[in-house]
């Protein structure tokens, strides 16, 4: 039987049995690590749970930068758009606000996570479309400041919409958000069982619940990401980032498919932000910030643009290490100063680490960790005269 | 009618500011195509480097008048700016300038980052006061009131850029830089030192930005360590509304900027009905930037570039 789908991202020529072998032993740890993390206790799942999250937006924005080659500074919104409808569509926000709704709904807002998420999805791909369509003629830089404008205008609306008309709850963000759930089962656990899920008689954690959901979330999206790549859409994407006009030339018609490129990273950013709102049960403007746009595009340029297994591990690492950082800004100040002598707290600590671990890995990986092996060589910009030798950082 | 005449009088005051931080993001971007995100962080350097000599002036020389004080932080402010901000182009942009074109963005982030956690650890995550120099009773012209020291943004903001108009037009290093910016290969033919023709656009974007920090500090009269952010990021906004990479764009694209934001959170509310009020000023910035670049995608006054650089 032929198959149409290969893990690219395996040696071509290797052992299969072997490969095979590897991703079942992935496999298993990737079963057992929420449980394995819980005994050390729960908060290291959820910050596993989030880094999955911020997969799902690296994927997504990895379509549009990495891919379709248009820097994105607003991605974002996406996310914004997709927990927010969400929030609205499965939070008493709507139902205690306007009088019609309450009257619709008497028991509250409650729809099904088949409609909300799909549709989450879809409304943050039709932002992704209006966002697409004014800006197309415009390249590079231009598109990166016009996206970030977009991602502010989001993010200033959700801060504003609730008044005269309260749509959002302003600043207080929306509350009382369901948890998903899934075939009867709520994933928070059901009252009283004090946050654990019972799945076919099996009691686990509510975090690891939500584990394994945005873990199939984030494989599928892998597997679409491989496959999209190797389509003919994908190849359109690729073609319009190496040289548009070329691309023109061959007949690709770019108006459609840049916006298609918006359009799909959007929906990975929606359906993430579906998941975050249900996960954390609440949504506030400051969790849509430029700063979160500008971490996820770094996601994605410091694992390696444009290849999915790059982009993963750029999304795990940033998404990881900032709690790492965490646990080692104190000791390691202690270690260096003597015990009590703390300067500067864990959270600043970790902030600057962060920043100079983002200098660090473009200064002496410019291509991110782990680049596209096939688009090693790529043309580099005009150099500008009197090439200097790369200088020593001290 | 005073109340119009007032807005455009903050929005001039507001407007030269941006300016004078978008001439910084676009002499880099005309001769490097790099926007050099750490700019806004440069701004707040020199806010606080001027907070910190115009309060141990005060200390030591008591008797000192109030605008000879702001001279002093002006003066302490502007070479601590350019040291920092070619010591970044050194250490960040410079190793990659021929690497992919994202590379050197998320340096400039990853700096920017580090330079509000270290003002942030120095100056503490509050408000710092700035101390007031100058009187602060605002004189009445026509109908509309501004301060002594929004004169002063004024009329710094003027000579500052017409001195840069004449260095860019008439000096030596003017051309250099203009050469460079239409193409550094031939320039460089051209007996051109591209490396010091560089350091030298940074370090005239830092002084730039430097008053404009000392500036902003002294009509607000705090520092903030995320003081240079939002003003960083209105000055690309203006810099790419004027068409980056020029500089007549940027001065233009500033003032414009500081008028509509002044206007529009003047007037939004009559104009949608008590709709929108004055906090969706923000917003302005950037729907002006989104409908200008759609009708006008390379800006007010940037030519039409070959593609892809």
């Amino acid at each position: 039987m032929h198959h149409g789908f290969k893990f690219n991202f395996l040696p071509a020529q290797g052992n299969a049995m072997r490969a095979y072998l590897g991703m079942v032993l992935i496999a298993v740890a990737l079963a057992v690590l929420p449980l394995v993390l819980g005994q050390y206790g729960n908060s290291w799942v959820r910050i596993i749970d989030l880094a999955l999250l911020y997969v799902l937006l690296a994927l997504g924005l990895n379509i549009v930068v990495g891919f379709a080659g248009l820097l994105d500074l607003g991605y974002i919104a996406f996310y914004a758009v997709g927990a927010y409808m969400y929030a609205l569509l499965s939070s008493p926000h709507l139902a205690t606000n306007f009088v019609w709704i309450a009257e619709t709904f008497p028991n509250g807002m409650h729809n099904s996570i088949w409609l909300v998420v799909p549709l989450g999805a879809g409304v943050a791909a039709l932002f992704g479309v209006i966002l697409g369509a004014p800006t197309l003629k415009l390249r590079g830089d231009y598109l990166a400041i016009v996206t970030l404008g977009f991602g502010e205008i989001v993010r200033i609306f959700m801060n504003n919409l609730n008044a005269p008309v309260n749509i959002t709850n302003g600043p207080q963000g929306i509350t009382r958000i369901d948890p998903i759930s899934l075939f009867g089962t709520s994933l928070a656990g059901t009252r009283g069982s004090r946050g654990m899920v019972d799945i076919f008689g099996w009691k686990i954690p509510s975090v690891a619940a939500y584990y394994y959901l945005f873990l199939v979330l984030v494989l599928l999206a892998i597997f679409l990401c491989i496959r999209l790549q190797h389509s003919r859409i994908g190849r359109a994407w690729m073609a319009i980032r190496e040289d548009e006009i070329a691309a023109k030339a061959m007949g690709i018609n770019t108006r459609n498919v840049k916006l298609m490129a918006f359009a799909m990273g959007a929906s990975f950013g929606g359906v993430s932000g579906a998941m975050f709102s249900a996960f954390q049960g609440f949504v506030s403007p400051e969790s849509f910030t430029l700063m979160e746009s500008i971490v996820v595009l770094a996601m994605v340029v410091l694992g390696g643009m444009g290849h999915v297994p790059g982009v993963v591990l750029g999304a795990l690492l940033l998404a990881g290490l900032p709690e790492l950082l965490r646990h080692f800004v104190v000791p390691a100040q202690e270690m260096l100063f003597g015990a009590g002598n703390v300067i500067v707290d864990a959270e600043i600590g970790r902030t600057l680490l962060f920043g100079l671990a983002m200098v660090l890995v473009m200064l002496f990986r410019p291509k991110g960790l782990w680049p596209s092996p096939q688009h090693g060589v790529k043309k580099t910009p005009a150099p500008v005269p009197d090439t200097p030798q790369p200088t020593k950082v001290a | 009618m005073d109340i119009l005449w007032q807005q455009i009088l903050n929005g001039l005051v507001l407007g030269s500011v941006y300016a004078l931080v978008a001439l910084g993001y676009t002499m880099v971007y005309g001769i490097l195509q790099l926007i050099n995100f750490a700019h806004g962080e440069v701004l707040m350097v020199g806010a606080m480097v001027a907070m910190v000599t115009v309060k141990w002036v005060i200390a030591t020389f008591p008797g000192l008048p109030g605008p000879v004080v702001l001279g002093i932080g002006l003066l302490a402010a502007i070479p601590v700016c350019v040291a920092i901000n070619v010591f970044i182009e050194r250490v960040a942009y410079r190793p990659l300038r021929n690497a992919p074109k994202l590379a050197p963005l998320i340096t400039a982030i990853g700096i920017s980052i580090m330079m509000q956690t270290m003002a942030m650890i120095i100056f503490g995550r509050n408000y710092n006061q700035f101390p007031a120099l100058l009187p602060t009773a605002p004189i009445e012209i026509g109908g509309a009131l501004i301060t002594q020291t929004q004169i002063l943004i004024l009329v710094f903001a003027a000579l500052s850029m017409g001195a840069l108009t004449l260095l860019v037009e008439r000096t030596r290093l003017g051309r250099a830089m203009r050469a460079t910016a239409e193409n550094p290969r031939v320039a460089s033919l051209m007996g051109v030192n591209a490396n010091h023709v560089i350091v030298m656009t940074f370090a005239l974007g830092a002084a730039l930005a430097a008053i404009a920090g000392v500036m902003l500090a002294a009509n607000y009269a705090v520092t903030h360590f995320y003081m240079g952010f939002m003003p960083g990021l209105k000055a690309f906004t203006a810099a790419v509304l004027g068409g980056i990479g020029n500089l007549y764009g940027a001065m233009l694209g500033g003032l414009l900027l500081g008028l509509v934001e002044s206007l529009g959170a003047g007037y939004i509310g009559d104009l949608t009905g008590g709709f929108l009020g004055s906090h969706y000023q923000d917003i302005f910035a950037f729907v002006v930037l989104i409908i200008v670049l759609t009708l006008r995608p390379s800006g007010l006054m940037g030519e039409r570039v070959a593609d892809r650089a």
